[in-house]
């Protein structure tokens, strides 16, 4: 039915849309490998530069932030993963007072904006002395991270197989063996899509951490960043190195689970 | 969802003998060991979403610089929220920014998803892993990225000069007018992106015999658009810009990192104003207000527009 020139016309769309998508991020990468513009350095002009990304990693503490985002994804994403499978174990498989009323409530926690809550967790923190730590940055992001997987993994073990739980519990497995050796397996494809999002959320989260935290080396990898950006003015090579070292570890994984993004991000959306 | 109410171990369970197990409930339904389950999770998110969020309401009634005893003002915070111009203008700067994020998106992506939809055309699948690229790199890269192409010497500008077009070159983001509508279109980039991929998955699960029967019945690609592809994806649109409105409701790194609210206060949102003034002017009250606000604006949007797209999915 298509003519030739309507598929070329077709393929002419897709490939400017493709390059209006990935535009501003070839800018950063090109100028993160192009001569240093600094006019500091005695570089040559031609050819590429990798040592844009060690000279920004010095001058920028890049290594300091890398190491408190990824303790921070790391901590957020493990406690939140493993409360979820439990919540999400409850909601999904056992009936009991008041669970529509509890589901409802943590549903509130998807939607509710960090705005909300950021004014008076900062001064309720301060007030226990645990601003400035890692704690004020993991323990939010961890409630956060938990609302959204306990809807999550509520639906994943509503899914698979009510019959399956059944058949467990008539052959007197506890509970505790229907979970994590019954339904767990056959949850992985959600509890990996569940990961890896949460890695998203939390190593690109900025507002908390830019509140929590005035601590240099407390600093996570967005927030490094965005001062690296206000001090530094000599140039945009070094800017744009630090701006790839900081968004490579989550582009990396998508590049690697991309399903798992596209397929969580929308279906997480898309309520019961 | 009620369907599901009346629950499959009903009936079972009055006909069964009662059992001694742990727990004292009917053979094999738990009952009171899910609480057990749920207290972790529960725990931490009461204490830190739960309870913040009553705080902040509890806050939004005083008046308080973070340090003082605060006053008690009522509704003061909520008034000004209405009656101060500057607030006003946030939220206003908020509805411009939905125009970008949602409005835009939406039709750019309804085109260009039927488009891709109906031409079956190779190479989708990089297609959407280079579209929906822009949604999981950092908004603060994604900030860096944008202030190098509006800035003086940029490459939007270097761009207009190439083309002869010198006249219309000018620091973006230090523009009264155009400060705002640059933001945005920072949005319309990577949220376009996202609501494609939505719609083209939405439009890939219509019936091809709608189609057939669509062109049987003699209309052309713009009818056929209307009268199967459209109220097909409804659902898929009720998400799209219930994410995307949220989306534009929340930008707070993007102005923070790009225009800080500037020029004057031509850039600056809700989401802005409540950091901005909890933490830089010290007015918490007044930002713990403008974050209830924005919280009550988020949970209406989210129900009022998924209601829309459920009327038509129900069964």
């Amino acid at each position: 039915m298509t003519s030739r020139a309507e598929r070329s016309a077709n393929y002419l769309i897709l490939a400017a849309f493709a390059v209006f998508a990935l535009f501003p991020i070839l800018t950063i990468v090109v100028s993160a490998l192009g001569p240093d513009d600094s006019g500091a350095g005695t570089a040559s002009m031609a050819g590429l530069h990798p040592g844009n990304f060690a000279q920004a990693w010095r001058i920028g503490h890049f290594g300091t932030y890398l190491r408190t985002s990824l303790t921070v994804s790391v901590t957020v994403v493990a406690v939140s993963v493993v409360l979820s499978i439990l919540s999400g174990f409850a909601f999904g498989t056992m009936r009991f007072r008041g669970s529509t009323a509890l589901f409802y409530l943590f549903l509130l926690g998807i939607m509710m904006p960090s705005e909300a809550i950021v004014v008076p967790l900062y001064f309720d923190l301060r007030t226990l002395g645990l601003t400035d730590t890692l704690w004020a940055i993991v323990l939010p992001q961890i409630a956060q991270s938990v609302a959204f997987g306990t809807f999550w993994m509520r639906a994943s073990f509503r899914s698979s197989s009510r019959a399956v739980v059944e058949a467990a519990r008539l052959d007197g497995a506890s509970n505790r063996r229907i979970l994590w050796q019954v339904l767990v397996p056959l949850a992985r494809p959600a509890i990996v899509t569940l990961t890896v999002l949460s890695f998203m959320w939390t190593w690109n989260e900025f507002l908390i951490p830019l509140v929590m935290v005035t601590d240099e080396s407390l600093r996570t990898a967005p927030l490094g960043l965005a001062f690296f950006q206000g001090q530094y003015t000599q140039g945009f090579t070094l800017l744009a190195a630090g701006a790839v070292i900081v968004a490579l570890p989550v582009v990396a994984l998508y590049l690697f689970l991309q399903r798992h993004f596209i397929a969580g991000m929308l279906e997480g959306a898309v309520r019961e | 969802m009620t369907v599901e109410r009346v629950a499959p171990g009903a009936v079972e369970e009055a006909l069964q003998p009662p059992r001694r197990r742990s727990g004292g409930g009917p053979p094999g339904e738990p009952r009171r060991v899910a609480y057990l389950y749920l207290l972790p999770a529960f725990l931490v998110y009461a204490a830190f979403l739960l309870y913040p969020l009553a705080r902040s309401v509890q806050l939004s009634f005083y008046r308080w610089d973070g340090l003082s005893l605060g006053t008690w003002v009522g509704l003061g915070n909520y008034v000004d929220v209405v009656r101060d111009a500057g607030l006003r203008a946030a939220f206003g700067h908020a509805l411009v920014l939905m125009v970008f994020y949602a409005v835009v998106p939406l039709v750019v992506g309804l085109v260009l998803a039927s488009i891709l939809n109906r031409a079956k055309v190779r190479g989708l699948g990089f297609f959407r892993t280079v579209v929906f690229l822009p949604q999981v790199v950092a908004m603060v890269v994604v900030a860096v990225a944008w202030r190098r192409i509006y800035a003086p010497d940029g490459t939007l500008n270097s761009l207009l000069s190439a083309l002869g077009l010198g006249s219309l070159t000018r620091g973006w983001l230090g523009d009264y007018t155009l400060a705002l509508p640059a933001v945005g279109f920072i949005g319309t980039w990577f949220e376009t992106g996202l609501v494609t991929v939505l719609l083209l998955a939405g439009m890939g699960r219509i019936s091809g015999e709608l189609y057939e029967a669509a062109r049987l019945d003699g209309a052309g690609p713009v009818r056929e658009f209307l009268a199967v592809t459209l109220p097909s994806v409804r659902g898929e649109i009720a998400v799209a810009l219930t994410l995307t409105v949220i989306a534009a409701l929340r930008t707070f790194d993007l102005v923070y990192v790009t225009t800080r609210g500037g020029p004057g206060n031509s850039t600056s949102v809700p989401s802005y104003e409540v950091y901005h003034r909890a933490f830089e002017l010290g007015q918490v009250g007044s930002a713990a207000a403008i974050g209830v606000c924005l919280t009550i604006i988020i949970f209406v949007i989210s129900f009022g527009i998924t209601r829309i797209g459920d009327r038509d999915t129900t069964r």
